[in-house]
């Protein structure tokens, strides 16, 4: 008998042990239990989430591919395969190593997928970097994906990273990679084929991380401390021969399916890889190599050791595949075979230790959860700014935004990641969006990763909403096309109404922008339960988007190229700054409205844009975002170390406080610089798009200088903008 | 010509310098696996830039226990041209193909980044197509790249102009400044004394297309070219 | 069997960037009087076999030629019966 304390603290409730006992119509043995409990929580079974998720939109202009693990497009004869993940709990705890198996399970995905990883990004949120914690986070997650990252040979191209309270004690480590493989050659994650091989390849199995999924995913922290032993160590080495042996194995035909073990390792993929194959599965778990004495089998099936893989080999090839890995020093041992019966069956030295049918275990329960509207939020968002003094010193204003750890240079960051590796980066990390270029084509990809969870905390709906479109535009500036979104939905305990409503909202933001601009939202992650005692992270739906550039040499970077060219600002600025950095930094605020944003209007601008870029228009594109204007432009003037330059911004359009214009963060604005001739032709683009046009100035000079008619609001060298802002975020961090 | 790259399990820039040989340069490459005990006919080794086995223990460490290094070693003393690339150069150390040590970076990270370095010489088959003193911008990425040799190590290599690369600034001082990870004497690349093993920590194959923001590395694959085929 | 210890150290004519970064975080917690911190590898190993004599030569062997790097590092060991 199966005491309740035990199940419980697998994190099944009552109901869904009933449920087991009347699957199996009887008691499961300790294997099953820890079985049912990976496979139905959260994290691999999306039981809270799905019902939402089914709102995303799944096609676009480019046909989108949905698979099993990871997702992508098609572009000509390529598949671009990508998605992104969260590794918020492991790396709470551990961050170097938690960061790392992030970015090693997240490549697995991808290679498993039968594309080669050509590029990975993130996105990250830590709490206020005054606290040392939090700083050794910092430290310790960049140094995780540095190790693993560029060992692994993959380059980090590209994200985000922001700082708020709300992640003090939660903080949020997710990585994405995209992968490229001719569309001809793409693997499944399944098992087919009665008789066929399954091959367990990769690295021995140990007792890491046991139940790190389960336990360490869907429960609260409290005390990280005591849960120090679920980690994972990773070895981007044996992932690095593991890729190549890998596409190797499937270059040969005699691959059917394939898939990662990551969470809850053989349990997910012998229940995973035999329900999507409709087939069943036999495995002898005593065949699995190991490097500790003494695992008892529900120990075997529920290690998450790194660097492992399942596959589903053509019967009477598994020798083939076997020398292909022991050609890079891997283990690939044949642990089963395929059946008709739809049953997974696992044995131990001929024993069974557990015989499920594979459907009821990945047909996790589903639950509608209830939602309600937070009460702290109204009182939020009513924002008086008229209360809000106006700035005596702008220069100073603007260089404490510019020093801002979320708006300053994250060289100290990118510095440390290989971000060249394979030759395919075209526009390096700093600009809106990085670009790889596709060998063997005239192509590139861009990339980005976008939310500014503040505005999804004071509006879950638009917050999600601008994530999309903010992310479009970043691409848009790169002279990309918008073509589809991986997204990692990072929330609160969905069990508390009040999270689940941000989520609810999140979901129907997202979908309702994907769809107006029609992206498909092409593969996942959900990571509920981000919370500290002292409350929910704000919500955060990161945003992973790839677009197509058609011609590598109309890609287009955000800052200024010549002196004497022409400053434009397309979109407008709106007498708005609810959300603001300006207002959380300069007067301690996370106060008001999210900003407001008309898709019509965003999709005017955008296409402005690209049309300008397309044409070989513009000389640079900058999207308009944290720290308003103001900051935008000082990006624009600096983040060319090579060929810093100054501008001179004389006809604003001031249509009311100084401080909204600079510092507000109004949506679908885009600052272009183009030479003195195609000015006109721009002016004639966003007119046929219908997307206010203005110019706004000059570019040169050492200074930055904007002026209000005779009123110089700030006047500052160039030099001392490009010292605070790349050094700020070095000096928080060795503070 | 023919060159050959040489792959060790955790090589990641073997692809990069096959296709820039293949892709840009134009020339017949193939790659050379480490547990060959048999050298194929080519005339330029280049040995890629990465983590073979992982940098445990020590960064080349490992590699060059590999059966083909022997080969390698024969070829050399025979007079082919062996170029090693970051990775690759700690191997030729470790090897004993080059004098010195790697020690970690002076600041404890992993550094990537574009950087400038001025060549010291133009008198070798790596860099006859540069000028004397020309400076190339071509980015680094490494975490063992702080170059040690004892003192009379230095000596010998200063008297000799082994010293190809030094880092400098974009106008060329080489000091303090223009030194990104500690390299004694700012060395980024040197060569040994018969003239045909050279060793950088910066990546040429990074660098040898407008596409990828410089080509100045492909500078050396050009010399390269042009040395052992005057004609081309 | 014997159980064999070897440590690997920077040699002290060669900078050690990280243990002076340890010297200074060990300062910075409050601790005084610190000549010098250098950081160092411990490479355990245990051997099938009980002759010390032996395991000594083979060790030396094993150091010189894999484990360090005389250039830049120095090793010592200790050898334990167990």
């Amino acid at each position: 008998m199966v005491k309740p304390e035990v199940y419980k603290s697998l994190g099944l409730n009552d109901n869904e042990y009933q449920k087991i006992l009347d699957i199996l119509k009887r008691e499961p043995t300790p294997t099953e239990l820890a079985m049912f409990s990976v496979e139905w929580s959260e994290h691999c079974g999306y039981t809270r989430s799905r019902n939402w998720l089914k709102l995303l939109p799944k096609k676009g202009k480019y046909k989108s591919l949905i698979g099993e693990d990871s997702g992508g497009i098609i572009v000509d004869d390529l598949a671009v395969i990508f998605k992104m993940e969260s590794h918020n709990h492991p790396s709470q705890v551990e961050p170097k190593q938690g960061a790392a198996t992030g970015v090693g399970g997240i490549i697995r995905d991808i290679f498993t997928a039968g594309a080669r990883p050509i590029a990975s990004l993130n996105s990250l949120r830590f709490g206020s970097l005054t606290q040392t914690y939090n700083r050794y986070l910092l430290r310790g997650v960049v140094d995780g994906i540095q190790f693993y990252g560029n060992c692994v040979g993959v380059p980090t191209v590209g994200g985000e990273i922001y700082f708020d309270e709300s992640y003090t004690g939660n903080c949020l480590v997710n990585v994405m990679c995209i992968g490229v493989a001719k569309k001809t050659k793409l693997a499944r994650a399944r098992a087919t084929g009665y008789g066929n091989s399954i091959m367990y390849v990769g690295s021995s199995t140990g007792r890491d991380g046991i139940g790190g999924c389960s336990v360490l995913a869907s429960h609260e922290f409290k005390e990280s401390e005591e849960k120090r032993p679920a980690v994972q160590i990773g070895d981007p080495f044996t992932e690095k021969c593991l890729i190549e042996a890998t596409l190797e194995a499937l270059a040969t035909g005699y691959v059917i399916g394939i898939k990662d073990m990551g969470a809850a390792g053989i349990t997910c993929s012998t229940s995973e890889m035999a329900s999507a194959g409709n087939s069943g599965m036999e495995v002898d778990i005593a065949r699995v190599p190991r490097r500790e004495s003494n695992m008892q089998p529900w120990e075997v099936m529920m290690s998450e050791s790194q660097e492992r893989m399942l596959v589903c080999v053509k019967k009477g090839k598994e020798k083939e595949i076997e020398r292909i890995f022991s050609k890079w020093d891997l283990n690939a041992v044949v642990i089963g075979k395929v059946t008709d019966d739809g049953v997974v069956r696992i044995k131990d030295k001929g024993k069974i230790v557990a015989e499920i049918k594979a459907h009821s275990l990945t047909q996790s329960p589903v639950y509608d959860m209830p939602y309600k509207k937070p009460n702290y939020l109204d009182r939020l968002n009513k924002l008086d700014i008229n209360k809000i003094p106006e700035p005596k010193n702008y220069n100073e204003t603007l260089l404490k935004l510019l020093s801002s750890p979320s708006i300053c240079s994250k060289k100290w960051v990118y510095e440390q990641y290989d971000h060249m590796v394979q030759t395919n980066t075209a526009v390096l990390p700093g600009s809106d969006a990085s670009v790889l270029r596709l060998k063997g084509t005239n192509k590139a990809l861009a990339a980005t990763a976008d939310c500014n969870s503040r505005y999804c905390f004071l509006n879950p709906y638009r917050g999600a909403q601008i994530a999309v479109a903010e992310a479009a535009r970043n691409l848009v500036c790169s002279g990309a096309q918008a073509a589809a979104v991986t997204d990692c939905l990072n929330f609160g305990n969905p069990e508390k109404p009040d999270r689940f409503w941000q989520f609810k909202n999140c979901m129907e933001g997202i979908a309702d922008a994907c769809k107006f601009f029609d992206i498909p939202v092409v593969s996942g992650n959900v990571s509920f339960y981000n919370e500290s005692p002292k409350g929910a992270i704000h919500p955060t739906p990161a945003i992973g988007m790839i677009g197509v550039i058609n011609d590598i040499k109309k890609v287009c970077t955000q800052y200024f190229k010549k002196e004497n060219e022409i400053i434009i600002l397309l979109g407008s600025s709106k007498e708005e700054l609810g959300g603001s950095e300006y207002l959380k930094v300069i007067h301690g605020l996370i106060k008001g409205d999210a900003p407001q944003l008309d898709l019509r209007l965003e999709r005017a601008v955008q296409q402005t844009a690209q049309e300008a870029i397309k044409k070989g228009l513009a000389s640079s594109a900058h999207d308009c975002s944290e720290g308003g204007l103001a900051v935008t432009l000082a990006e624009c003037c600096i983040s060319n170390n090579d060929n810093v330059m100054g501008a001179l911004i004389d006809n604003l359009d001031f249509i009311g406080r100084k401080d909204t214009a600079l510092f507000g963060e109004s949506q679908s604005r885009i600052v272009i610089s183009c030479n003195k001739k195609s000015a006109g032709k721009i002016r004639a683009i966003a007119q046929n798009f219908a997307a206010p046009f203005r110019i706004i100035g000059t570019t040169g000079g050492k200074n930055l200088k904007i002026s209000s008619g005779k009123n110089v609001l700030i006047n500052l060298p160039i030099k001392r903008i490009l010292d605070k802002w790349t050094n700020s975020l070095q000096s928080l961090i060795t503070a | 010509m023919k060159f050959g790259v040489v792959v060790f399990p955790g090589s990641n820039c073997d692809r990069d310098c096959f296709y820039t040989v293949k892709n840009v340069l134009k020339q017949p490459v193939k790659y050379i696996w480490h547990k060959q005990t048999k050298l194929d006919d080519i005339d330029c080794a280049i040995l890629p830039g990465g983590f073979s086995y992982g940098d445990y223990l020590r960064t080349g460490a490992i590699a060059r226990f590999s059966p083909l290094m022997k080969q390698i070693y024969r070829f050399a003393q025979k007079g082919g041209l062996v170029i090693g690339i970051c990775n690759g150069f700690q191997i030729l150390l470790e090897a004993g193909l080059l004098p010195g040590a790697m020690l970690r970076n002076k600041n404890l990270h992993f550094i990537c980044k574009y950087v400038y370095i001025k060549t010291e010489t133009n008198k070798t088959p790596f860099t006859n197509f540069c000028s004397r003193n020309q400076i190339l911008k071509i980015p680094i990425a490494h975490n063992e790249g702080n170059y040690y040799i004892d003192k009379s190590g230095l000596k010998t290599l200063e008297e000799n102009r082994q010293i190809v690369f030094r880092y400098c600034s974009q106008d060329g001082a080489v000091n303090n400044q223009s030194n990104p990870n500690g390299a004694l004497a700012n060395i980024a690349g040197i060569i040994n004394k018969n003239g045909n093993v050279l060793g950088m920590m910066p990546h040429p194959e990074r660098s040898s297309e407008k596409i990828l923001g410089s080509e100045d590395g492909f500078l050396i694959f050009k010399s390269i070219a042009a040395w052992l085929n005057p004609k081309i | 069997m014997l159980n064999v210890e070897i440590y690997i150290t920077l040699k002290k004519t060669v900078s050690d960037p990280q243990g002076l970064t340890i010297k200074h975080a060990l300062e910075s917690l409050g601790y005084q009087n610190l000549q010098e911190v250098r950081v160092g590898k411990l490479v355990t190993i245990t051997l099938n076999s009980e002759d010390k004599k032996k395991a000594k030569q083979k060790i030396n062997e094993m150091c010189r030629k894999l484990l360090a790097n005389l250039i830049i590092e120095d090793y010592s060991f200790r050898i334990k019966e167990v």
